[in-house]
């Protein structure tokens, strides 16, 4: 039988989240996709300097997602004894973890849900995820 | 140390606030000196710019881009109406592969070009056009923004293609390199060097007009307007809001603070979407002359429908103003675009065919309508024909209005409190291209001085202190200049473009060909 793979929407700050899908992981021999999204419209307003800018602003976004992010959370996860892999991704952050769920055919998802007062008027990612997820998906509170 | 390195440019700008606060009585004779300096060196120049061609009052640098902008179209085989298509699909993301995501999507590129161009030119360019042409110059504005797409398809492809892209990431590109680099390919070098030195000469001094010394003009004209007039507090007190425009134009391009030019970026298109939904419920109101404005503007575009100057004049205004609105021919909107980073230089061009239609063909046209049919423009119940005021040189009007005020006066016909929503729109239309043009200033400052941050920052301060300058003083004379230094951009720009479209075709049908073979695959839906 082959390996359940496990989708992780991970921000950077809810250890919560990653700690229970580690926990999952575990128990199911699950292997683990960390997902970081950056969010990205293409369609916000940039002005002409941000656009030259652009290229390199992305190349030092996604060097430090991966250095103070990705690689610490994966080095957890796999010290844990769990099988990981990170995705590092531009995007509408719930639509891209969904997407990363298809692509790999994952059959859980887990992302960790925070009670502002912003995630209560405009939604949150969580309940983004769960709108668009084809998989189940479990929501972790993180506070 | 970082900000005593804030502060020194600032200092022009503080001098300056004394010299405008030391006395209105002597800002007048200011004004005199520099207008009696500046004439004997520019009026031979301006003269030369925009003289007519013999025999006709039709000034040859206008022939100059619609010739052009007539061969493009000729010989790209009418691509604005081929490639009409695969523009939009490519600016709503269709052929944006999901890997680039975080990249400046084609969308972002467009927008930002079109804050540049859409600015006040569209409200009250129009308006002059349409008072002096009649209604008739509509038709010839359309014509002119059609045949134009071509010409921004043509300068902006090459803007990409031969762009310098650094170690560090960061791109400059527009007329001067592709002047440079291209001509030389062609075996030109020497020439090519010439045209982009004079092209980046003409670009900073028309930036410096176009940019802050009109635009800060009109907004303070537009400020005094709606506060009363000559009677309003600020009349004559221009340095108040040359000084806040300055600070604020200060803290985007010297400063760094986008959060404020993202702030107007995000409303320019909100503004653009909002004068199109009140162009729109006026021409619902007055649905029933719907059928006779368009009567009166093809008739007058042949006729000129008893308006002096006739057909010539409706002709002349109408091609003027779109020449001046959409910027095609310039090489402004190459610098813009060559910042893009795309796979494919032609996708910026295809992109970019979309400004001039953008701006002139629906929102140029929007503004004429509403003058036209809110009827403005006084008629001779007799005759059917415009009253024509020999004294202003236009069309007679009520309340003698003209320019801005003739826009707002159309729009207060149908929906009377727009003006004031209007006074805002154009306010913010003349900041964003304020910061649009500082950047093309800045791109060919850096030509010809070397790229480094300092020198940007030396160019951007000086920048600013021409936005108080050009709020305060009416300095008749060097606008004149700078709008010819404007047009003279076209001049070198369009000679090298003719030079250089055989290598746009090349790269044309090379994409053409590998979209058919299906190269550039489509996603999503």
């Amino acid at each position: 039988m082959s390996q359940d793979i496990f989708v992780v929407a991970y921000d950077g700050t809810d250890p919560q989240t990653v700690d229970f899908a580690v926990a999952q992981a575990r128990k199911s021999e699950a292997r683990l996709v960390i997902c970081h999204i950056l969010e990205w419209s293409p369609y916000s307003f940039l002005t002409p300097e941000e656009i030259e800018e652009r290229h390199r602003k992305r190349q030092e976004e996604l060097t430090r997602a991966e250095a103070t992010i990705m690689q610490p959370v994966l080095e957890r996860v796999r010290g844990a004894g769990v099988a990981a892999e990170g995705e590092l991704r531009y995007g509408h952050i719930a639509d891209i973890v969904c997407e990363i769920a298809k692509e790999k055919a994952a059959t859980l998802i887990v992302v960790g849900r925070s009670s502002s007062l912003s995630a209560r008027v405009f939604g949150s990612v969580a309940s983004g995820v769960a709108q668009c997820a084809t998989v189940p998906t479990v929501i972790v509170p993180c506070d | 140390m970082k900000f005593v390195r804030m502060m020194q440019p600032i200092l022009p700008t503080a001098l300056l606030f004394f010299l405008a606060s030391a006395g209105g009585a002597a800002a007048q004779s200011i004004d005199d000196t520099i207008n009696e300096a500046v004439k004997v060196v520019t009026v031979p120049f301006v003269q030369f710019i925009f003289s007519s061609i013999p025999g006709t009052d039709f000034p040859w640098i206008v022939l100059w881009l619609i010739f052009a902008a007539t061969i493009f179209t000729l010989y790209f085989g009418f691509i604005q109406v081929r490639a009409f298509g695969h523009a939009i699909a490519l600016t709503a993301g269709k052929y944006s592969r999901p890997e680039d995501a975080g990249e400046v999507s084609h969308f972002q590129a467009l927008a930002t070009a079109l804050s540049g161009t859409v600015g006040l030119g569209n409200i009250a360019g129009v308006a002059v056009a349409v008072s002096i042409g009649g209604p008739g110059a509509t038709f010839w504005m359309i014509l002119a923004g059609l045949t134009g797409m071509a010409t921004k398809f043509t300068e902006c492809t090459l803007g990409v293609k031969y762009r310098n892209e650094y170690a560090d990431g960061s791109v400059s590109g527009g007329p001067m390199y592709y002047l440079s680099k291209g001509l030389a390919e062609k075996g030109f070098a020497i020439p090519g060097k010439i045209l982009a030195f004079a092209f980046a000469v003409c670009c900073i001094l028309g930036s410096i007009g176009a940019g802050p010394m009109f635009q800060a003009n009109q907004v303070h004209a537009q400020i005094v307007g709606v506060t009363g007039g000559s009677d309003s507090w600020v009349d004559g007190r221009g340095w108040i809001t040359g000084l806040v425009m300055a600070l604020l134009v200060f803290a985007v391009i010297v400063g760094g603070i986008r959060s404020i030019a993202r702030v107007t970026e995000k409303l320019v298109p909100f503004m653009a979407i909002l004068y199109v939904g009140a162009s729109l419920v006026i021409l619902f109101l007055f649905a029933d002359r719907i059928p006779w404005a368009f009567t009166q503007i093809f008739e007058g575009a042949f006729t000129g429908l008893g308006v002096v100057g006739g057909f010539v004049g409706a002709l002349l205004q109408g091609f003027r103003r779109a020449a001046f609105s959409n910027e095609a021919g310039l090489g402004s909107a190459a610098i813009a675009h060559s910042a893009v980073r795309t796979r494919e230089p032609i996708t910026e061009g295809f992109v970019s065919l979309l400004e001039p239609f953008i701006d002139t063909v629906v929102i140029c046209t929007m503004t004429a309508l509403v003058i036209v049919i809110t009827g403005v423009l006084q008629v001779d119940p007799q005759t059917g024909l415009y009253v024509w005021d020999a004294e202003a040189g236009r069309i007679a009007t009520e309340g003698n209005l003209s320019g801005i005020a003739l826009t707002s006066a159309a729009f207060g016909k149908g929906v009377s409190w727009f003006p004031y929503v209007l006074a805002v729109v154009a306010v913010l239309f003349a900041f964003s291209t304020i910061i649009s043009w500082s950047y093309y200033g800045v791109k060919a400052w850096t030509y010809l001085v070397g790229e480094g941050r300092q020198k940007e920052m030396a160019f951007n301060s000086a920048y600013c202190v021409f936005v108080v300058i050009g709020a305060a003083m009416s300095l008749g004379a060097v606008i004149d200049f700078t709008d010819a230094a404007v047009f003279s951009m076209a001049l070198f720009n369009i000679a090298g473009l003719y030079v250089l479209m055989p290598v746009v075709k090349a790269e044309l049908n090379s994409y053409l060909a590998r979209l058919r073979g299906g190269e550039f695959a489509r996603v999503g839906t």
